[in-house]
């Protein structure tokens, strides 16, 4: 068998994948391994695939995906640190009609932006939030989070989350769809095929149901690795999160169509 | 002409809502007027004033220490306000619930008993209007047209209907009001 | 002439916003300016012009609701009180970094902490001097009458969207609170979602096919490019420097000592000026309007004229009177006078301050 040089292989007839245009051709800021680069591309592909892209604004929040303006090629805002709920208010009330999508971190959503959160699940603005856990502080250089789970170290719980002193992981995304303006609740993740798959599906409905005018947020957590932080391997904080975040966290959907499935 | 106003009294008993009516009439009448409430814990049932200027030019300060006129409501504003009188000025009160009544010599005061009067009109609602009634008589700035014209544009629509009543309430003041000899 | 109404400042405020063709409100309710979202939702904009309103969860919400909306083209304002709006700083300063235009009042009461709900101009540091982090300015009006409240929103949206800046109404307990005759300008169209994508090119409206994403942010990473951000923002500050002052200046042509002051205090000084004149005293006003801009310059040229005091009258400790200071730089003599904490002054207080700091101290 022969070795197929490289012109060959990006022949048309040989194309099997090919990167969304609505992903820019910049380099990804986030570390080897992190879920942020694909939980990114299912998004953007998920608004191509429903032809939303020119009425699409996004918002970005403060913390390592700060940066996700640079790499969702569409009209991005950045917000405050956990205001991304209320800026994305301002915005819907303002424009019914487009489609208006937050991305935040638990620090972000669960910690600082806890009230934006909670009220703008409340008043059931017709948004997507996207929100990625993974149990700590990334960008800022691996504090605990909100989420955080009871003994896991961080660098301001060195000695791991001691919950007497420290508090509990909070369940916010099983706390939002307790609310009567939650429409979809879904926890998902991004490190197999399989998981990916998935949560493209629940980010589909999720800009569906905006799309659709359906009442309500609709609100998809990714549990995801943060292999740095976790001072993991990639591998290794793949197999960590299964055994550690997944029970806590557990997969799949909470509230379906206005309706709590779980 | 710049005529300075302070009306004092209870929370409830329509002192900010008749100098309302006397700006929204000095507005009538094509001239500057001002408003000003003291506001805060009084709203919630204590003492309530509010300064009234009526002026035929640009009114400077809203917030005054002396005044033309006084009218007053309650014995706390009697002991607060008979002193911020000017000297030649005016002070018009309600004598009913006051202990204590005005002495001074260089003012003239009168004497409405509103209160009095709106409970035989079976009316305590209009009382501010009679002691309206008794000002416009003792100072007549405002005609009493403007302060009709002044309540069918700031009244809702539904309250038109009471306008007579509140026109009969200002008469019965304007006629019943009396000079305390000093 | 337009319609005469007796308004109380805050619902001015409130009928100027809707009149001036503004997409939105958000706001939560502080003494003493509640009157003001009070107002918009008894009278339905929603129905009149399609303008929203909306009650926020606190004010960090209704001012970030306000960056969304300012991003996204919208002619948009919020208001509070003092302690509201130090909680706003944190949005006003991404605001400005951002560069987004909103107007937005605060109707000043006495602090510091919650303070009291009485009047208090003792704010001016926190309105002129930046606010929130950075270094950024933005332009404040400060209305010293309920017709001021109304004009000042048109104007505001004017300046806000020119040098896509905040603009801020910077009112008191006096101002709001207060009623006047006031002549309402016509209403202003609201603009169509495409005139807004058309005439803003930098608002976030959806990228078209084949056109350039907009970005709303105030992050640079890289510390040049921050540089470069802000000095074309001191740049623009310059620009509204040099032609956005605004001040009123009242017998001060021949006056020997002026008075200097905003908002309800000039309203007091008004009076005290009457009084010292009576008295034989040439005093003038001198009533600032844009208080950043700063009128120095106009200081300066009254200090060349041959005044020999300057007295600065706020309801503070003295704070606008540094920037006296700055414009007069030792020129004439400068000083100040005023009740703070939530008290006002009086006319006869300002004049013997006058008399006892200026003319004969």
């Amino acid at each position: 068998m022969t070795i197929p040089s490289l012109e060959e292989i990006i022949k048309p007839e040989n194309l099997v994948y090919e990167k969304t245009d609505l992903m820019t051709d910049k380099a990804l800021s986030y570390c080897p391994g992190c879920g942020h680069g694909t939980a990114h591309r299912i998004i953007m592909e998920v608004i191509e695939e429903l032809g939303l892209e020119e009425d699409t604004i996004g918002i970005a929040p403060v913390g390592c995906s700060v940066l996700a303006y640079e790499f969702m090629n569409i009209d991005m805002t950045q917000a405050a640190h956990g205001r991304a709920p209320a800026v994305a208010t301002g915005i819907k009330r303002c424009w019914p009609d487009k489609i208006v999508f937050t991305y935040q971190g638990d620090g972000d959503l669960a910690a600082i932006g806890t009230a934006e959160t909670i009220h703008a699940c409340n008043r059931g603005e017709q948004i997507v939030i996207v929100f990625i856990n993974n149990g700590i502080y990334g960008m800022t250089g691996g504090q605990m989070a909100p989420t955080t789970l009871p003994g896991m170290k961080s660098s301001t719980s060195p000695y791991g989350r001691d919950v007497e002193m420290m508090g509990n992981p909070l369940k916010i995304t099983e706390l939002v769809a307790q609310l009567p303006g939650t429409f979809f609740v879904t926890r998902q993740a991004v490190h197999t095929p399989a998981a990916v798959r998935k949560a493209k599906k629940a980010l589909k409905k999720a800009f569906e149901n905006q799309k659709d005018k359906k009442p309500g947020v609709s609100f998809v957590e990714i549990v995801s690795n943060c292999n740095s932080g976790w001072k993991m391997t990639p591998v290794d904080a793949n197999k960590w999160m299964e055994e550690n975040m997944f029970p806590y966290y557990p997969m799949g959907d909470i509230k379906v169509d206005g309706q709590l499935v779980k | 002409m710049t005529e300075e106003i302070i009306i004092a009294g209870f929370g409830g008993q329509g002192v900010l809502s008749m100098g309302k009516i006397l700006a929204y009439s000095g507005i009538m009448q094509e001239q500057e007027v001002s408003w000003m409430p003291s506001y805060g814990p009084e709203m919630r049932g204590g003492t309530a004033n509010v300064t009234v200027i009526i002026s035929d030019e640009r009114i400077s300060s809203p917030i005054l220490t002396i005044f033309d006129t006084a009218i007053i409501l309650n014995q706390q504003s009697m002991d607060k306000f008979e002193k911020s009188v000017k000297p030649g000025g005016t002070l018009i009160y309600d004598p009913n619930g006051i202990t204590h009544h005005p002495e001074r010599k260089d003012i003239r005061i009168f004497q409405i008993e509103g209160a009095q009067l709106a409970a035989e009109m079976g009316n305590t609602k209009i009382f501010n209007m009679i002691v309206l009634g008794a000002y416009m008589n003792v100072k007549p700035i405002v005609k009493l047209e403007n302060v009709i014209k002044g309540l069918k544009k700031s009244l809702p629509e539904r309250y038109h209907k009471l306008i007579p009543l509140n026109e009969d309430a200002i008469r019965l003041g304007m006629k019943n009001v009396a000079e305390i000899a000093n | 002439m337009g319609e005469l109404k007796l308004m109380k400042g805050n619902e001015a405020l409130a009928e100027a916003a809707i009149r001036a063709g503004a997409d939105a409100y958000f706001g939560y309710p502080i003494t003493p300016q509640s009157e003001v979202i009070e107002y918009l939702m008894a009278e339905k904009p929603y129905e009149r012009t399609g303008m929203v309103v909306l009650q926020a969860e606190s004010e960090i919400a209704a001012i970030n609701m306000i960056y969304g909306a300012a991003g996204s083209g919208k002619k948009v304002m919020t208001s509070s009180s003092s302690p509201g709006i130090s909680l706003k700083q944190e949005g006003l300063s991404y605001i400005a970094g951002a560069e987004l235009p909103c107007v937005y009042a605060n109707v000043v009461r006495g602090g510091p902490g919650l303070g009291t709900i009485q009047p208090s101009q003792a704010d001016y540091f926190q309105s002129t001097k930046g606010g929130g982090h950075g270094d950024y300015r933005q332009i404040v009006l400060a209305p010293a009458s309920v017709q001021e409240m109304a004009d000042f929103v048109k104007l505001g949206f004017e300046l806000a969207f020119e040098y896509r800046m905040p603009v801020l109404i910077l009112a008191d307990g006096v101002i709001g609170q207060m009623m006047e005759k006031v002549e309402l300008f016509d209403q202003m169209p609201r603009l169509t979602d495409d005139e807004i994508a058309e005439k803003y090119p930098w608002a976030t409206t959806g990228k078209k096919k084949g056109t350039q994403r907009r970005i709303i942010t105030s992050l640079a990473l890289q510390a040049h490019e921050m540089e470069a951000h802000n000095m074309m923002l001191q740049k623009k500050y310059a620009d509204v420097t040099e032609k956005e002052v605004r001040f009123e200046a009242i017998s001060c042509e021949d006056a020997e000592y002026i008075i200097v002051a905003y908002g309800s205090s000039a309203r007091i000084a008004q009076k005290t000026v009457e009084l010292a004149r009576k008295q034989g005293i040439k005093a003038g006003l001198f009533r600032l309007i844009t208080l950043f801009p700063f009128p120095s310059k106009a200081l300066q040229n009254l200090c060349k004229q041959g005044v020999k005091g300057f007295l600065a009258v706020e309801m503070s400790a003295g704070q606008m009177v540094e920037d006296v200071m700055l414009s007069v730089r030792g020129c004439a003599k400068v000083d100040h006078f005023g009740r703070f904490g939530g008290t006002i002054h009086t006319p006869e207080e300002v004049l013997n301050a006058l008399k006892s700091k200026i003319i004969g101290g």
